[in-house]
């Protein structure tokens, strides 16, 4: 089934702005259409998830990313020293502004994981962790994971009341690649003419994949795309910047707003559970391994992964190598225990390598902005005028 | 059962005993570099101490490092460090001591923390993860990740047999296998699998004794107290896992416990209140936070800290040393899942020691440095109230900086924790 409706009317500008208005609305209004229409839902919380399984089974799988909301409720079920998205993600539950038939958490951090025991606790639907690999080296990870993939399709086809056959699965996957692309089409434009899109534009269009079907997505894209690449937006003369520290609670968008004002943010790591595989997966053969592999062997990188292979600050280097940017901006979400360590290591790097970078932290209800855009227009005047 | 031994020698022996142990133990780390032997930095869930010492590896415990600055009054020092090199205040304090100690040169209050050869850690903690990418950094060390799946949830309890425990436990298996390999180049040794039968064998007296003490506190009055002498049982635990001498400590203890219990000699002379401690202590005012409660009768007659930082020992699992590799990767399994489980779904375990426990009242003591431990706290208490009519104590502060510990509100706040108590017993007479 559809969720959207009547966006094909919409000026560019306008779609941004619609666009903009659901990824903000707490009360995700596309869910709860699916759910009125029978449609089974389930929550993932950040970072990564493979929503191929999920998908395939008919369910609709919905990022869990918290919201700019006052946790009311939700602050009644944990202590003082916790970042906002734990908070306002069980809000969210709490106050049935996102109903789930399923809710995943992950081993992404200390507090994260404490998610499937605070939502078991709370709601009668299963509450689980989906224990991704934290030894990406071992040989046998791969398999493993397979393994655990196996035993999630399990749980996801009692709640969808069916098997997923490989069919099903191979179709999903199709649908996730071709996604895939597409947001890395998104990506190429941010990085070869950032003047045509801005970070605020570009991240409401990839965030909104997070709760809609990702086939409704796609098509939404397809029509999109071609339509920013002819706007006639000029060049500016802004400062070419990579956007860290976005991999799991979500600056708010008017701080995008405002770091859009000075810098183009050419390259960024803003929901990369969604364009967490690089590649397309391949439709054939054994489709959870192929899944199991992608995730290990064909990834992008994110403080909460560790892969000896991928060094996050080096991977920090390249990502702002590869998108050709001039500076960082390095931020981490309050209280985010990953987030803060990999501030140490990346602002050392970027001090070995005379990177300019500009440090700050974020919380999803952040309402003021007046201090950091003072602050980051003189960092960019000193780049500007050196 | 009253034994005949002098009275005088066996109580508190544990904890003098235990005490000189880890001293000695300590001195041996400090020496090491001078004697040409090799370290390996390991962490308390999950430690690997079984594998590490059939190479002759020395285990350095870094939270027990920086712990020790805590409960020494220095940790301000370590943690200013560390915050001077560009770590955040809202990170874990056990990190930043260590990387403040390290910056040091490894100079700590203890001795001086030898460098690694090797890192071995496990997932119980994600801190572990991100605390061993620091070393990594400084020292372009060796870094194992034991992966060790958990619990999916609190209704998702695999066993031995189970597909998805097997499944488990083959990943497992097949990582110690990796670790040996590493272990075999780090020191140069080669794995010696008999050497390893006789380190688990001790391990297993440790453990066969571990579980039993825990039983011995729920006679009245209860023999130890699980803030301050458990965390000294706890210390032997992990740093003479696998050894003769921690198995005969731990044999000793029993003894102890056993003749306590026999005599009615309690920890407390007036054990009022019978308490159970759930977080991590507040080490930088360990003797007073006792003492807020002792000065009401009040005894902590067990911890989740004492199953999680001991690695999950206190299930008691003891290795088959007919099928070593297999059975450690079992053991590995189920004793770290228990540890990760007794921090994230131990609201039912909780419930369930109220009675053999005869418990009064439940502390929670949730802690900036520490979500893993900390994040499911508040809800758990909840759960705990919904499902028991039992007194919580909700106290928040640390474990390691003592700019968030205020000894004042905590007082006020357990002193009218134990006159809602003194309530209950009153109305309940």
């Amino acid at each position: 089934m559809k969720v959207l409706d009547n966006w094909r009317d919409l000026s560019l500008d306008e779609l941004f702005v619609w666009c903009r208005e659901l990824v903000e609305d707490p009360n995700y209004p596309t869910v709860k259409k699916w759910r009125a229409a029978g449609g089974k839902v389930l929550g993932h919380f950040q970072v990564y998830f493979p929503e191929e399984i999920a998908f395939a089974a008919g369910l609709l799988p919905v990022k869990v990313r918290g919201a700019p909301v006052e946790a009311r409720r939700g602050d009644s079920h944990f202590g003082s020293y916790l970042c906002s998205i734990m908070r306002s993600s069980l809000e969210l539950a709490l106050t049935h502004k996102l109903d789930l038939d399923m809710f995943i958490t992950h081993p992404i951090c200390d507090a994260a994981r404490n998610l499937a025991g605070v939502w078991g606790r709370n709601f009668a639907y299963p509450a689980q962790i989906l224990y991704l690999p934290q030894n990406a080296n071992s040989a046998y990870a791969a398999q493993y994971l397979r393994g655990e993939y196996e035993r999630l399709k399990r749980e996801i086809e009692k709640i969808a009341g069916r098997l997923v056959s490989d069919s099903d699965l191979r179709e999903a996957i199709g649908v996730f690649n071709e996604n895939r692309r597409l947001l890395r089409e998104v990506y190429a434009i941010k990085r070869e003419t950032p003047w045509l899109l801005a970070v605020d534009e570009a991240y409401v269009l990839v965030a909104l994949g997070g709760f809609i079907p990702r086939d409704e997505h796609n098509e939404l894209l397809k029509a999109v795309i071609p339509q920013i690449r002819d706007r006639g937006a000029r060049r500016r003369d802004k400062v070419r910047i990579v956007f860290e520290g976005g991999f799991c609670e979500q600056p708010p968008l008017d701080m995008l707003r405002v770091i859009g004002q000075s810098c183009y943010v050419v390259d960024d790591d803003l929901l990369i559970g969604l364009r967490w595989i690089l590649d397309d997966v391949p439709a054939d053969g054994d489709l959870l391994m192929n899944l199991a592999a992608a995730y290990l062997e064909h990834s992008s990188y994110s403080p909460v992964q560790h892969d000896l292979r991928k060094p996050k600050e080096k991977m920090l280097l390249q990502r702002i190598q590869q998108a050709h940017a001039e500076a960082a901006i390095i931020t981490a979400a309050k209280m985010c225990e990953p987030g803060l360590d990999e501030q140490v290591a990346y602002s050392k790097a970027l001090d070995e390598a005379a990177i300019p970078y500009f440090i700050s932290e974020f919380e999803e209800r952040m309402t003021s902005f007046d201090h950091l855009e003072v602050q980051l227009e003189t960092f960019v005047e000193n780049l500007l005028f050196e | 059962m009253t034994t005949n031994t002098p009275t005088q020698d066996l109580v508190g022996r544990a904890a003098r005993d235990g005490g000189t142990l880890f001293r000695q133990w300590f001195e041996r780390l400090s020496g090491a570099p001078e004697r040409g032997e090799q370290s390996a930095y390991v962490f308390v869930m999950g430690s690997m101490a079984e594998i590490l010492r059939v190479f002759d590896l020395h285990t350095v415990f870094p939270e027990i490092n920086s712990l020790q600055t805590a409960v020494r009054r220095v940790a301000h020092e370590y943690l200013n460090v560390a915050e001077d090199y560009g770590y955040s205040p809202d990170i874990c304090g056990y990190v930043k001591a260590d990387v403040g100690m390290q910056l040091r040169d490894g100079h700590h209050p203890m001795g001086r923390v030898p460098k690694p050869n090797l890192a071995v850690l496990t997932n119980a903690c994600n801190t572990y993860i991100k605390w061993s990418e620091i070393w990594e950094r400084f020292y372009h060390i060796p870094v194992f990740t034991l992966d060790v799946p958990g619990s999916r949830s609190a209704a998702d309890q695999t066993k031995p047999g189970d597909a998805d425990f097997e499944r488990d436990r083959r990943y497992v298996e097949y990582q110690i296998g990796e670790l040996i390999a590493l272990c075999e180049q780090v020191s140069g040794k080669r794995f010696d699998i008999d050497r390893l039968r006789e380190v688990l064998g001790y391990t297993n007296l440790m453990s066969r004794a571990w579980r039993k003490v825990f039983e011995f506190n729920k006679h009245r009055p209860a023999p130890f107290n699980a803030i301050t002498e458990g965390t000294i049982y706890l210390g032997v635990a992990n740093a003479l896992r696998g050894t003769p001498e921690g198995a005969r400590y731990f044999e000793e203890l029993v003894e102890e416990m056993a003749y306590k219990t026999a005599n009615h000699i309690g920890t407390l002379h007036d054990e009022k209140y019978r308490l159970i401690f759930v977080g991590v202590p507040c080490y930088p005012i360990f003797r007073r936070f006792y003492e807020l409660f002792a000065e009401w009768g009040g005894n902590f007659v067990n911890s989740s800290y004492l199953w999680f930082a001991a690695g999950g020992m206190d299930l008691g699992f003891e290795y088959d040393l007919t099928r070593p590799i297999e059975s450690l990767a079992e053991g590995v399994l189920v004793s770290v899942r228990h540890a990760m489980d007794s921090m994230m779904f131990q609201h039912q375990a909780l419930i369930d020691l109220i009675d053999p426990f005869h418990v009064d009242g439940i502390v929670y003591h949730p802690i900036k440095s520490c979500r893993t431990v900390s994040t499911g706290l508040a809800d758990n208490r909840r759960a705990v109230m919904a499902a028991r009519d039992v007194a919580c104590l909700y106290i928040e502060s640390d474990m390691m900086d003592k700019r968030v510990v205020s000894e004042a509100q905590m007082k006020n706040r357990i002193d009218a924790f134990f006159e809602g108590l003194a309530t209950r017993k009153l109305h309940s007479a």
